[in-house]
């Protein structure tokens, strides 16, 4: 069996360590004797969805995320059918935002994909800080790393789990991300999936379950140095945080 | 008057003296602190006693060994100079260094100040030393839950620069991120570069394994295009529709080589020689030399130079460029004849018999820097890796998936230990390059085993917050011949898991 990561634009949305997602989706398929083919898409360059099982939306400054935007308008149509059929997609903060209707930044005003029923807005205090989220479609909690700027509100939107430690979406340190469809989007960097074997896995299935349909399982992998990497973090923060 | 800054100098000396007596350190950047809280202008009244020139270097890597490479030189020329040692480069560091070089009554004895300068602090720090000239190492990605991206460091040292409008600008023409500073500022800016592709194994453009800043033209926006890459997006570059480019260096490191355990070069002269003796004076407003113009007669730099490190070119081209901007390069290549690298805060030691190195790595490109130097040494080694997350080193460590650690695979290196409080992320970063390693919670037993049975060629590899007690740690080795005896005569429990194929065992 096989999968196709398409990685898009590299060389604008490429933050905080975002090849570690691509390499842990690849990795955890290699590990249990499954294909695992990473495509890289530039910018302007044209992407086949019929041929992609998973794609990756990273993050980028202000002005990247401009840039990558107006490459993503060309496609927009494409991805927007690509995720209402199922496809897999992980986006991490400015791809996060990019599927939105709007980001609203310091100086301009950064239309979005509108995929996502959702909005971002810039405020001044960043947001920075390790981020520990309990969420109902996994077991164990998940780590990570917040740097954003961007206020997101999601409305009715599912979020992808409920802020034990750091901020999240908004100052208010509720929710976190958005789970729509087969669409994980996240300001969880860290990277994100290395350190959530669960939330990588959760991708994988879903990608596999599309393209081969039920019979796809996965065969669960030694992640004990995963669960002490994201334990250190978990720990540190000591006991659940009560939310009123 | 003077009261003031008499009374904070005093002030700050006692403080240092204190807390040395007290045994409480080295007095870090604390009597700076003190001397602001007595007189607030204190920075720039020492600042305006300076005689000659200020200097201030910024940028990602590169600051602290450019900073003492300029007093080296100028020292060597009998220039009193004040500077902020050990790279304490937020505004109380300087202030320390400024109050610390000055005497009983308040008064500063000096002919040059060279001062490295954070990010953070360069809007005020600038505002109040009114530097002559800025020199720019480079801008690489850093600490991002501190600094935030490339770009808003950009945008913080664009603000620091409209500050002083006549300050020459030093920079790095390899570097499409800060060369961009150059755009639309009406400062005299001097440009460095290294002439022509010298690493024939510098990744191409179609990979996702090393990343790269800045592929994008920062005038229009259109991705760029280059002919060659030194490392990270340092290369020869063009935006292929405005028409925005590497700049003829005006100083340039050119003959490249790489040599046994070094590169060698030299330092060429091309623009000041076309805009005249003063070098300056004609090159207002980021002026490049257009195509026709050939450089002069070659200047620059006598001798041959040779360093450890690829980007060490860079930080003596940088600081020639400096000094040659404020015609003050006089006895340069003479001067760098007896300069040690070492860094003040790297360093080799002695244990054990073998030969260990301490290196510090606090950021992708810094690391990747690291391990290119490891693959030019064909000696089998062992590798100790220290990463920690204390504010220092910063709170996030993702960085460490921007770094390409394949390089590690075709090195012949006999083992790697992992250490530090995020030891974890260091190990699972490992595991996906399919390596092999083991955990030490005790770097100090670890380090003295890899040195007495290992391959006796040791590197330490450390981020920030490590590196003084690790530097500690080696010299107490280094020192401690009877320790040495002693550990050798029985086994000694070196706190090492164990770990088989990339498995996690504890």
């Amino acid at each position: 069996m096989k999968l196709t990561v398409g990685y898009l634009y590299p060389n604008l949305l490429n933050l905080y360590g975002d090849t570690g997602n691509v390499k842990c989706l690849q990795k955890r398929l290699q590990w249990r004797g499954m294909e695992g083919e990473v495509c890289l898409f530039s910018g302007g360059s044209a992407i086949d969805f019929q041929k992609v099982d998973i794609v990756l939306l990273g993050g980028g400054s202000d002005r990247e995320q401009e840039i990558a935007c107006r490459y993503l308008k060309g496609i927009g149509g494409r991805l927007r059918d690509f995720i209402e059929s199922g496809g897999v997609l992980l986006a991490v903060c400015g791809g996060y935002q990019l599927l939105g209707n709007y980001y609203r930044t310091q100086n301009t005003m950064i239309e979005g994909l509108g995929i996502l029923d959702i909005y971002t807005e810039w405020k001044p205090e960043r947001l920075a800080g390790d981020v520990i989220l309990d969420s109902a479609a996994f077991g164990s909690p998940v780590v990570g790393f917040e740097n954003h700027s961007g206020r997101t509100y999601i409305g009715n939107h599912t979020p992808f789990g409920r802020v034990r430690q750091g901020h999240g979406n908004t100052d208010r340190g509720e929710w976190e991300g958005v789970l729509y469809k087969n669409v994980v989007a996240t300001y969880l960097h860290g990277p994100l999936l290395p350190k959530n074997p669960e939330v990588c896995d959760y991708l994988l299935e879903r990608a596999l379950k599309r393209k081969y349909g039920n019979g796809a399982k996965l065969e669960p992998l030694p992640d004990e140095l995963e669960h002490a990497a994201s334990q250190y973090i978990v720990k540190r923060y000591g006991k659940e945080r009560r939310l009123g | 008057m003077g009261v003031r800054r008499r009374l904070a100098v005093f002030c700050a000396k006692l403080t240092d003296r204190l807390i040395r007596r007290l045994k409480m350190g080295n007095g870090g950047s604390f009597p700076g602190y003190v001397a602001r809280l007595v007189d607030p202008q204190i920075l720039s009244r020492l600042a305006d006693m300076v005689r000659e020139k200020v200097i201030v270097v910024v940028g990602t890597n590169g600051k602290t060994t450019t900073t003492s490479i300029l007093c080296h030189v100028l020292e060597a020329e009998g220039k009193k100079v004040v500077t902020n040692r050990m790279g304490a480069n937020m505004l109380n560091g300087i202030v320390t260094g400024f109050v610390l070089a000055a005497d009983k009554s308040g008064n500063l004895d000096a002919d040059y100040a060279c001062i490295e300068v954070d990010e953070f602090a360069s809007g005020y720090v600038f505002s109040r030393l009114k530097p002559h000239c800025v020199v720019f190492t480079n801008l690489f990605r850093d600490q991002l839950d501190r600094f935030g991206e490339v770009d808003a460091v950009l945008d913080r040292l664009k603000e620091a620069v409209m500050l002083v409008p006549d300050a020459a600008l030093v920079l790095n023409g390899d570097d499409a991120v800060s060369y961009s500073l150059s755009y639309g500022c009406g400062n005299p800016v001097v440009s460095y570069g290294i002439g022509k592709e010298f690493l024939r194994d510098a990744p191409g453009d179609n990979t996702w394994e090393s990343v790269r800043e800045s592929a994008f033209c920062r005038l229009c926006g259109e991705p760029l295009e280059y002919d060659y890459y030194h490392y990270g997006q340092l290369g020869g570059w063009h935006c292929p529709k405005c028409g925005a480019r590497r700049p003829r260096p005006d100083y340039s490191a050119e003959d490249v080589e790489r040599g046994k355990g070094e590169f060698t070069f030299r330092v060429v002269s091309c623009g000041a020689e076309n805009a005249g003796r003063k070098g300056l004076g004609m090159k207002k407003r980021g002026r490049r030399l257009s195509e026709g113009e050939k450089p002069g007669a070659l200047g620059g730099a006598g001798g041959v130079f040779g360093v450890k490190f690829a980007y060490d070119i860079y930080n003596v081209l940088s600081a020639y460029a400096a000094l040659a901007a404020m015609d003050a390069v006089w006895g340069f290549g003479e001067a760098m004849k007896n300069y040690h690298y070492g860094n003040r805060r790297e360093s080799m030691f002695v244990i054990g018999g073998g030969q260990v190195q301490l290196h510090l790595a606090k950021n992708p490109m810094g690391f990747q820097q690291k391990l290119s130097y490891l693959q030019q040494d064909p000696r089998p080694k062992d590798v100790v890796i220290q990463i920690n997350d204390t504010e220092l080193d910063g709170q996030d460590v993702s960085w460490l998936w921007d770094v390409d650690f394949q390089t590690l695979r075709d090195v012949s290196v006999g083992r790697i230990v992992v250490g530090g409080t995020r030891r974890y992320d260091m190990g699972l970063r490992l595991k996906y390059e399919g390596l092999l390693w083991d955990f030490t919670s005790d770097l100090q037993k670890t380090v003295l085993r890899l040195a007495q049975e290992g391959t006796g060629n040791l590197y330490v590899i450390v981020n920030y917050s490590g590196l003084y007690r690790m530097n500690h740690i080696l010299k107490g080795l280094e020192n401690s011949g009877k320790l040495r005896k002693e550990a050798r005569g029985h086994e000694v429990d070196c706190g090492v898991f164990i770990s088989k194929s990339a498995q996690f065992v504890r």
